[in-house]
C-alpha cells in the first residue's frame, strides 16, 4: 500500500541521500585523454571494452608484474631488472613517450588505455585479501618506479606538475640564498646546477629526512630533483594502498558475477604463483614438428633433466604415477603437443593397459589437463599451466615409485650424478659444480649449469654473432623455457650451418 | 643511593649551605618531626574533608587564576599541623647531603607536595591543549608509580579536578605521561578488538642522559653529575633545540630537568604530536649520528649536512672550554691513543705520540693545538689536509654531539616522566628550564647557561619555604594587627584574606619555573586555537562558535 524506501525517491536525488552511493554521483563517463605517458591511476576507466580485451590486458599486465616480482626474488639490481624488463614491457605493455611534436597519436592513446585499464582490472582482482593488496601495491610501485626512471627529464617534470601534488618549486632566488646548504646536501656539483629543487612539508619525505638527504628549513624539505622519484613513488603507493582498500570494500557489492568474476578469480589465483603466468604461447615453438612420434628424439636432445627422467621412467615402466603424468602432460602441452597427439602419445606409452583401461582411467586426466573436460566450462580456461621450476620444487616430493619433481632437489647426490652421466653429462667439472650447487640448494643454478655445458658450442656462437642477448640468456626457471631455448639454439645454429639431419 | 660525593661536594660549594652546623646534624630528626608527627596524622580525617571543600572552592572560583590553595585557606590547615605557625625558629634550609632516597617519596611529603604545590591545572591544560576539557586529555594515558613500586598504567582523566583528586588519592611517588589514544585508555578492554586500541598522538620527546657520556666524561660516572658534565646536557639541548626550530619549524619546545642527571625535551606543536612512528624515526635518524665508543671512528658523509655544520658551530666553543679545558679528556696514554687512532695519517699520529710521551701532563688544549702545529711542520709527506680537517671535526662531534636515548623519540607510545614530579632518588622537582624566546625570535639561552641542576629545589626545601613564608607573613600581620589593636580573629577577616592570596608555589623557589610553565602553556594554547580557527575557516564554517576560553580560564 504505502511503498517505502528508495523506489520513491527519484534516481537523481538518491546520490545525495545515500552517502555510500556518493562515489558514483558524478562518474566521469568520458573517454580519457591520456596526455602523459605515466599515470597514477586516479580515475577509473569508464569506456567500454570487450571481455576478451578485459582478460587479455589483465593477463599481459600480470605477466609483467610477475616478471618484476621474480626479478626482485632473484635479487637483481636496478639496472639489471630494467634491462631484463625492457623487451618484455615492449612486448606486453608498451608505453611510449609523447613525440617531440607533443601530439598524442592514437596508437599512444591505445597503449595508455591498455595500461590504464589493465591496472584497474588487476586492482579488482587483487584487492580481496590484505596479502594480495600488499603484494600488488609493491609490484605496481616497482613498475611505476621503473617507468619513471626511464622517462625523460622534461616528461617527468610535466607529469609531476600535472599531478597537483602541493609541491613548490624552489625559486632561483631562494636557491641562491641557500646555495651553500643545498650544495651540502647533494654530493655532486652537477645535481645542484641543473635539475629542479622541490619544497615540500618534510613529513612527505621521511626517509630522505632520516638519511639527511635533504635540506630542511622551518619544516620544509628541499628535495633535489634526483630524489624526486622517492616522493612521487611514495605518493603513488599511499594513494594506491588507500584505493585498494576502498576497492576491497566495494567488491562485495559489485553487481556482477558471471562475466568478470570468473576472470578476476582466475587472474588472482595465477598471481599466487608468480611464474605460472607463463602461457603456452610463451613456450611453444611455432612451426616445430612436435608429434607423438618425435617426443623420443626431443626428449633426448632438449628436455631438462626432470622431464628426461619422467620420459625415461615412462619408457622403462610403460607407466607413470598420477603426479608424474600431470607434470609431464602439462610440460608436453607447453611445448606445443596437441591434445590429440598427446592422447596418442600416452596410449602408446601405456603399453600394458588395454584401450578400455586407458580410456577409463587415464584419458580423462589428459583431457582435463588440456582444459577439455571437467569443472565449470567458464572457469577452466585452457586447463592448467605447465609447472614452473618453483612449483615443481615446492610441491610434494616424489615418493616411492614416483618420478615427478626435480632431480636436482629430490635425488641423492650420488644418484643425481649417475642420472646425469647416464644422460651424457660426463664432464667432471660440471658434475662437481652441480654437486656444490645442490648442496647449497641452488637447484636451478645446477640445472642451468648442465644446460650451458650441453649447449656450450651453440651458446658461444649466438653470443658471438650477437643474435642472442640479455633476456634470451637469462637464468632458466621453467622447464618449458629450457626446452624452447635448447630447441631454438640447435635450430638457429643448424640454419646457419645449413647442414642438419634433425627431426624432419 | 647512587649519589656520589662529587655531586654533594659541588653542591655544598655552590650553595651557601647549611646555615649552621647544629642544624645539619639535627635534620635527620627534624624532617620526620616536621611532617610525620602524630597530631597531624590524627587530623587526617579532618583534613580530608577540608581538602574536598577547598578543592571545590577552587573549581568554582573563577576569579582565581589557578587552583592553588591559597595561604588564607592553608593557614587554617597549618594551625592544625604540628609546626606551630608562629614558630619563632627560622626553618632550616635543607642541605644537599640527604642520604636516604626513600625519604623523598615519603607519602606524607608527597601528599603535601601534591596538595599545595603541584600545578595540576596547568599540567592539565598543557596536555589538553586548551582550557576546555577535550579528548586530548580524556584519552591520554598517565601511568602512576605508586608507593611501593606498583605501576599503574592506562589512567586517564577527563577534567583537571579529577586528575588532582585521583593523584591526591593515589599519592604516587611519580607519574609518567603517555600518548593520546583513539579511545579512553580505561575502556581499552571493552573494545571489540584489542588491536583497535591505538595511540594517535603524543608530544615528540627527547631524553638526554649523562650516563651515555660516560666514556668521555672524566669528572663523574653513572648517576652522579656535577656542573662540569652538566655542560654536555647544555650543549645537547642547544643543538637539538636549534635543529627542531630551524629545520623542522617546531616552536613549542620545553626542556625539563629530569631530576637527577638528564634532560627531557617535549616538543608540543600539533604537527609534532600527530607524527606517526615513521616520522618520529625520521627525526631521530636525522638527529642521530652514530657515535660509537670513543675509539670507534664515526663516519659522516661529506660535505657536512647543514644541520651538522650548524651543530659544529654551536659546539665549537664548548669543545674548547668545557671539553678541552674542563674535561681534559686526553690525560693518559690510553686516552691519547684513542685520539690518535681517529687521525687519518700514520706519520702524524706517530710524531704526536712521541711528542706527548716526552711531555706528560701536557693539557688537552695544547694537545689539540699540537695536531695542527705538528701537521704543518711537514712531518708527513703526503698529508691529506681535507681528511685531517674532517677527522678533527669528527673528534669534535664525538666529544660534544648530543647522545640521545633515541628509543624515547622513536615511539609514539613511549612514556616519559611528567614535569614537576619529584625525582624519587634526589627529591628534586623536575622543573622546566625557563628558556624564553626573545623578541627577535631567537632563544634566550641565559636560563639554560645558568641552570644548575644541583641547586634545583627539592621537595622538602620548598615545603619548608612555604612554612617560612607563611610564618613571616603571620608575624607581619600580627604586628600590623597589634598596632591596630585588633583582636586575634581579625587575622582572617576579608582584608587579611585579600592580602594573603598568594599561591603556594609563589612562596617558594618553584615560582619562576611554574610561571614559565604557565606562559609556555598559554603560548601553546594560543597557537592551538589559532590553528583550530584556521581549520574551521578552511572548512567554511568559520564563525560557527566562539570558544569561551577566557571565561574558562
Amino acid at each position: 500500500m504505502f511503498r517505502q524506501g528508495d523506489s520513491r525517491i527519484e534516481a537523481k536525488r538518491k546520490n545525495t541521500i545515500n552517502p555510500k552511493r556518493k562515489q558514483f554521483a558524478n562518474a566521469q563517463y568520458q573517454q580519457q585523454e591520456y596526455p602523459f605517458r605515466l599515470s597514477i591511476y586516479q580515475l577509473p576507466p569508464t569506456a567500454d571494452i570487450t571481455l576478451e580485451q578485459f582478460e587479455q590486458w589483465a593477463i599481459d599486465r600480470l605477466r609483467i608484474l610477475a616478471e618484476l616480482e621474480a626479478c626482485s626474488f632473484r635479487r637483481r639490481t636496478g639496472p639489471e631488472t630494467s634491462d631484463h624488463m625492457e623487451p618484455l614491457l615492449k612486448k606486453y605493455l608498451p608505453l611510449n613517450a609523447n613525440p617531440a611534436s607533443g601530439v598524442v597519436e592514437d596508437f599512444l592513446k591505445a597503449e595508455r588505455q591498455k595500461d590504464h585499464y589493465s591496472h584497474w582490472i588487476l586492482r579488482l582482482a587483487f584487492s580481496k585479501t590484505p596479502e594480495l593488496r600488499e603484494r600488488f601495491a609493491r609490484v605496481e610501485k616497482r613498475l611505476f618506479e621503473l617507468r619513471f626512471q626511464k622517462s625523460y627529464e622534461e616528461e617527468k617534470q610535466a607529469f609531476v606538475s600535472s599531478l597537483d601534488f602541493d609541491w613548490e618549486t624552489v625559486s632561483v632566488e631562494e636557491r641562491a640564498e641557500f646555495a651553500e646548504q643545498l650544495a651540502a646536501v647533494v654530493p655532486r656539483r652537477s645535481d645542484l646546477e641543473d635539475g629542479f629543487w622541490f619544497k615540500v612539508d618534510w613529513e612527505r619525505v621521511p626517509e630522505l629526512v632520516q638519511e639527511r638527504k635533504v635540506f630542511l628549513r622551518r619544516g620544509k624539505a628541499y628535495v633535489p630533483a634526483r630524489e624526486q622519484i622517492s616522493m612521487v613513488v611514495a605518493e603513488f603507493t599511499t594513494r594506491l594502498e588507500k584505493a585498494l582498500e576502498q576497492t576491497a570494500r566495494a567488491l562485495p557489492r559489485m553487481d556482477e558475477d558471471d562475466r568478470l568474476m570468473p576472470i578476476l578469480d582466475h587472474i588472482s589465483k595465477s598471481f599466487a604463483m608468480p611464474d605460472a603466468a607463463l602461457a603456452d604461447a610463451e613456450t611453444a615453438v611455432p612451426g616445430a614438428p612436435i608429434t607423438h612420434s618425435t617426443i623420443d628424439t626431443l626428449a633426448r636432445q632438449h628436455f631438462p633433466m626432470c622431464m628426461k627422467h619422467l620420459h625415461n621412467t615412462l619408457r622403462k615402466d610403460s607407466h607413470l604415477k598420477y603426479s608424474g603424468r600431470l607434470q609431464y602432460t602439462l610440460f608436453l602441452k607447453g611445448i606445443g603437443l596437441s591434445l590429440e597427439e598427446c592422447l596418442v602419445f600416452w596410449r602408446q606409452s601405456f603399453k600394458n593397459k588395454t584401450d578400455d583401461q586407458f580410456n577409463k582411467e587415464y584419458s580423462y586426466n589428459v583431457k582435463h589437463s588440456y582444459g577439455e573436460v571437467g569443472g565449470d566450462a567458464n572457469r577452466r580456461g585452457k586447463g592448467y599451466s605447465p609447472y614452473s621450476c618453483q612449483k615443481i620444487l615446492t610441491d610434494a616430493p616424489p615418493g616411492p615409485g614416483q618420478a615427478h619433481g626435480c632431480p636436482y632437489k629430490h635425488f641423492a647426490p650420488d644418484s643425481l650424478s649417475s642420472l646425469l652421466q647416464a644422460n651424457g653429462v660426463d664432464d667432471v667439472t660440471v658434475l662437481k659444480g652441480v654437486r656444490e650447487d645442490v648442496v647449497q640448494k641452488r637447484y636451478h643454478i645446477a640445472c642451468n649449469r648442465v644446460f650451458e655445458w650441453s649447449h656450450q658450442a651453440q651458446l658461444k656462437k649466438v653470443k658471438n654473432d650477437g643474435s642472442w642477448t640479455g633476456t634470451d640468456l637469462e637464468v632458466i626457471v621453467h622447464p618449458n623455457t629450457y626446452f624452447k631455448r635448447s630447441y631454438l639454439l640447435k635450430n638457429s645454429v643448424k640454419d646457419a650451418d645449413d647442414s642438419d639431419n634433425m627431426e624432419t | 643511593m647512587p649519589h656520589s660525593t662529587m655531586m654533594d661536594e659541588d653542591q655544598t660549594m655552590s650553595n651557601p649551605l647549611p646555615s649552621s652546623p647544629p642544624f645539619a646534624s639535627s635534620i635527620a630528626q627534624q624532617a620526620p618531626d616536621t611532617f610525620d608527627s602524630s597530631p597531624r596524622n590524627e587530623g587526617n580525617g579532618n583534613e580530608q574533608v577540608e581538602l574536598e571543600k577547598l578543592f571545590d572552592d577552587n573549581n568554582l572560583a573563577s576569579e582565581d587564576e589557578f587552583s592553588y590553595p591559597t595561604s588564607s585557606a592553608i593557614t587554617k590547615e597549618i594551625s592544625n599541623l604540628t609546626i606551630p605557625s608562629s614558630s619563632p625558629l627560622p626553618l632550616p634550609a635543607y642541605p644537599a647531603q640527604i642520604e636516604s632516597g626513600s625519604r623523598f617519596s615519603d607519602p606524607d611529603i608527597m601528599l603535601a607536595f601534591y596538595r599545595r604545590l603541584f600545578p595540576f591545572r596547568i599540567l592539565y591544560q598543557w596536555l589538553n591543549h586548551g582550557y576546555k576539557p577535550s579528548a586530548d586529555m580524556a584519552n591520554r594515558e598517565l601511568a602512576l608509580t605508586l608507593q611501593g613500586d606498583v605501576y599503574l598504567r592506562y589512567q586517564s582523566y577527563a577534567a583537571p579536578d579529577l586528575l588532582r583528586k585521583d593523584i591526591l588519592r593515589q599519592n604516587p611517588a611519580r607519574f609518567e605521561i603517555g600518548p593520546v589514544y583513539n579511545t579512553n585508555p580505561r575502556d581499552r578492554k571493552s573494545l571489540h578488538k584489542t588491536s583497535s586500541f591505538k595511540p594517535v598522538a603524543k608530544e615528540l620527546c627527547f631524553d638526554i642522559d649523562l650516563t651515555d657520556y660516560d666514556d668521555i666524561r672524566t669528572c663523574c660516572k653513572g648517576a652522579s653529575i656535577c656542573l662540569k658534565c652538566w655542560q654536555f646536557a647544555t650543549m645537547a639541548v642547544k643543538v637539538v633545540d636549534a635543529c627542531l626550530r630551524e629545520d623542522f619549524g617546531f616552536e613549542h619546545i620545553m626542556w625539563v630537568y629530569s631530576g637527577r642527571r638528564g634532560v627531557h625535551g617535549w616538543v608540543c606543536d600539533k604537527r609534532a604530536r600527530e607524527m606517526n612512528d615513521e616520522k618520529r624515526r625520521a627525526i631521530a635518524g636525522y638527529l642521530g649520528v652514530v657515535l660509537g665508543s670513543a675509539d670507534k671512528k664515526i663516519n659522516i658523509r661529506r660535505p657536512l649536512h647543514p644541520h651538522l655544520q650548524r651543530s659544529l658551530k654551536i659546539l665549537a666553543p664548548y669543545f674548547q672550554k668545557d671539553i678541552l679545558r674542563d674535561q681534559d679528556p686526553w690525560q693518559t696514554t690510553d686516552q691519547t691513543d684513542r685520539l690518535l687512532k681517529l687521525l687519518p695519517d700514520q706519520a702524524l699520529s706517530q710524531a704526536l705520540k712521541k711528542k706527548w710521551d716526552s711531555a706528560p701532563g701536557r693539557s688537552s688544549t695544547s694537545k689539540w693545538k699540537d695536531i695542527d702545529s705538528v701537521a704543518s711542520s711537514g712531518v708527513s709527506a703526503n698529508l691529506d689536509e681535507k681528511a685531517l680537517l674532517a677527522a678533527k671535526q669528527d673528534v669534535l662531534l664525538q666529544y660534544t654531539y648530543p647522545r640521545l636515548d633515541i628509543e624515547v623519540s622513536k615511539k609514539l607510545n613511549h612514556l616519559l616522566k611528567s614535569p614537576f614530579v619529584v625525582h624519587p632518588g634526589t627529591g628534586r622537582i623536575c622543573v622546566p628550564i625557563p628558556i624564553s624566546t626573545r623578541k627577535d625570535g631567537k632563544q634566550d639561552w641565559s636560563a639554560l647557561d645558568d641552570f644548575n641542576p644541583l641547586t634545583v629545589p627539592t621537595v622538602i626545601e620548598i615545603l619548608n619555604e612555604i612554612d617560612a613564608w607563611d610564618s613571616r607573613e603571620l608575624a607581619n600581620q600580627a604586628q600590623v594587627m597589634d598596632e591596630q589593636d585588633s583582636s586575634q580573629n581579625a587575622v582572617h577577616d576579608s582584608n587579611g584574606q585579600r592580602q594573603d592570596k598568594v599561591p603556594d608555589f609563589a612562596k617558594t623557589a618553584l615560582k619562576p619555573f611554574v610561571e614559565y610553565f604557565k606562559s609556555f602553556v598559554a603560548d601553546l594554547i594560543k597557537a592551538e586555537s589559532r590553528s583550530l580557527k584556521r581549520d574551521r575557516d578552511e572548512d567554511g564554517n568559520g564563525e560557527a562558535e566562539m570558544r569561551p576560553e577566557s571565561m574558562d580560564f
